[in-house]
């Protein structure tokens, strides 16, 4: 019955309303598209356009969450004494993630992007003292690497299975992340770089796979909307002696393939002026003069006779 | 109606299309505004009598029906539906034709209109001119290069009355690009952009209407090739490469260019 008067209600209005849920939907899916560092924005820009602030509020629980994890956001530990990376990988639930470095839960507000809370991670959230080693391997060299490549990055090494085995049952997978991300509304510009690496060791053969994914984001605005968005995914093996020297094995070759990534975008980008433009629209005609639409003209004018002509006869 | 343009300048424009459809379903009492000043992919229909294509949009729109360049008939079928002037239509008709011309050798494809009105106050008359190219490899993309590529231009010229043989036209351009290479080797590469750009000029007569909204348009749009291809697809490299910095090439912002340099001003202090 109701849906019935709800329904003669849209044609009186001639327009469909939205029900409460679609609403939600759409504010959920304008925030989660936010260019890297704007997501703040989007989300004042939202709340006006659904002039709702409890739908707003409902799409902004269910989307922030999601991006900031997707983006994997960097924040702020309250005693300053550094920051930890929000990541699928960290999750010890929906608003607790570890810093497997400082073995400290933080608690963070997804809406404020902030954190409220931290303390000691307990027992079984940590990794074993095996996995550690291998962890801390990982993540020595990886500071280096990140500090070194990446202005600003952050960077974390997670246990992902195997967390609770004592001895070794197989293989052992650990997952590093990188990080990084910038926004200069004064330049109109932004943009993010996240690269997961999911590692699988096994101790016995004394060897590791990899397997990278890559993500680059950038956005320039003045006077324009401009998005670069790209994915890459590699992957390659090392062989090594002790979880001592492994990080340093397993550093160099994120860094080979990185980089042998930043120079394919390079490549693409040189290619893109020359080549891959034309697709779309030439610089000039082949005749490399400019168009003369004088003649253009000229030809279609007597075209049009030529026709009359033979059409009177 | 400011927040949702300041959303669509932040959406990615590759998904211009759905953020203005939810935008629309958001703020239905704001439709006319909403499609007028939020620049959309062109979309195409069939004149089956010139069995031509021609690209709709609000300029050859009468309620649901599309006037086609060709014929001048709408579809569907309008009984009264707007037409322009006969000299206009004239005219109209010849900037169909040669504007295809300057489409087939610039784009090497495509689908152009041009539509012409007299405007509801003043005189003079408005002119805009359309054109979509598909350079993905499965349409008119000759090189096979782009597994998606799209190219649409939108230009609105004002056009004022003659004043002692010389006229004075204002146009307003608008470009929307998506395109997306992809290969085993290097993951994908999506770029999309859309900018908006103003040009005024005087023109003398004695060329006729055609050839000066012509030139400006290929001024324009040549601007505008060129401004996407350096200034801002090349700001979004500098982006990147701001981001992460290639290792191993040795410039006095690296980290290990610094430290070298460290390490030679101290070699040098010690004689």
């Amino acid at each position: 019955m109701e849906e019935r008067i709800a329904e003669r209600d849209d044609e009186i209005e001639g327009f469909e309303e939205l029900s409460a849920e679609e609403k939600v939907a759409i504010g959920k899916w304008f925030l989660l598209k936010s260019p890297p560092g704007q997501i703040r924005q989007v989300a004042k820009d939202v709340q006006t356009v659904l002039m709702d602030d409890s739908l707003f509020t409902k799409a902004a629980e269910e989307a922030f969450p999601e991006y900031n994890v997707k983006h994997m956001i960097p924040v702020e530990l309250p005693d300053h004494s550094g920051k930890v990376l929000v990541t699928k990988y960290a999750e010890v639930d929906n608003s607790h993630y570890l810093d497997p470095r400082t073995a400290v839960v933080a608690t963070i507000d997804h809406i404020k992007q902030v954190c409220t809370n931290m303390r000691p991670a307990a027992d079984d959230e940590l990794p074993t003292a095996l996995m550690e080693e291998y962890r801390i391997s990982v993540d020595a060299e990886l500071l280096k690497y990140v500090e070194e490549a990446y202005p600003g990055g952050e960077c974390a090494v997670y246990c992902t299975c195997g967390k609770n085995v004592d001895k070794q049952e197989g293989e052992i997978e650990l997952a590093a992340v990188i990080s990084n991300a910038s926004f200069s509304s004064k330049n109109f510009r932004g943009g993010s770089w996240r690269a997961v690496w999911r590692i699988q060791i096994n101790e016995e053969l004394h060897a590791a796979e990899l397997q990278g994914q890559i993500n680059v984001n950038a956005h320039y605005f003045e006077e324009g909307n401009v998005q670069l968005d790209t994915s890459y995914e590699c992957h390659d093996s090392i062989q090594f002696q002790d979880a001592g020297d492994m990080g340093a094995g397993i550093v160099n070759v994120v860094e080979r393939l990185e980089s042998e990534y930043l120079s394919s975008l390079e490549d693409s980008y040189a290619k893109l002026s020359d080549r891959t433009f034309k697709e779309l629209r030439r610089k000039l005609p082949v005749t490399r003069t400019l168009f003369s639409w004088d003649k253009a003209l000229q030809l279609s004018l007597s075209r049009d006779l030529a026709r009359e002509f033979t059409s009177k006869r | 109606m400011e927040a949702a343009m300041d959303l669509m300048r932040r959406m990615p424009p590759a998904e211009c299309q759905q953020a203005l459809a939810s935008l629309l379903a958001l703020l239905p009492s704001q439709s006319p505004e909403l499609l007028s000043r939020v620049d959309q992919p062109l979309q195409v229909a069939c004149d089956e009598e010139h069995a031509k294509q021609y690209l709709l949009c609000d300029y050859n729109r009468d309620g649901d029906s599309y006037r086609s360049p060709w014929s001048s008939k709408y579809s569907p079928p309008l009984e009264d539906g707007v037409q322009p002037s006969a000299e206009l239509r004239k005219l109209e008709q010849e900037a169909n034709e040669v504007f295809s011309i300057y489409r087939d050798q610039y784009y090497e494809g495509g689908i152009s209109s041009v539509y012409l009105w007299e405007p509801e106050h003043g005189k003079g008359f408005v002119a805009c001119f359309l054109v979509t190219k598909d350079g993905s490899e499965s349409a008119d993309g000759r090189r096979g290069l782009l597994q998606q590529g799209l190219w649409d231009a939108i230009h609105v010229i004002e056009v004022g009355e003659e004043d002692e043989g010389s006229v004075h036209y204002c146009l307003t351009s608008t470009v929307m690009l998506a395109l997306t290479t992809a290969d085993q080797s290097s993951g994908s590469f999506s770029l999309s952009g859309s900018i908006t750009r103003q040009m005024e000029a005087d023109a003398s007569m004695t060329d006729g209407h055609l050839c000066n909204m012509g030139r400006m348009i290929e001024e324009m749009e040549s601007k505008m090739r060129n401004g996407l291809d350096q200034v801002y697809f090349g700001k979004t490299k500098e982006v990147v490469f701001t981001l992460r910095e290639p290792l191993g090439v040795l410039n006095a912002s690296s980290r290990s260019g610094q430290s070298l340099q460290q390490c030679i001003i101290n070699e040098i202090g010690r004689f």
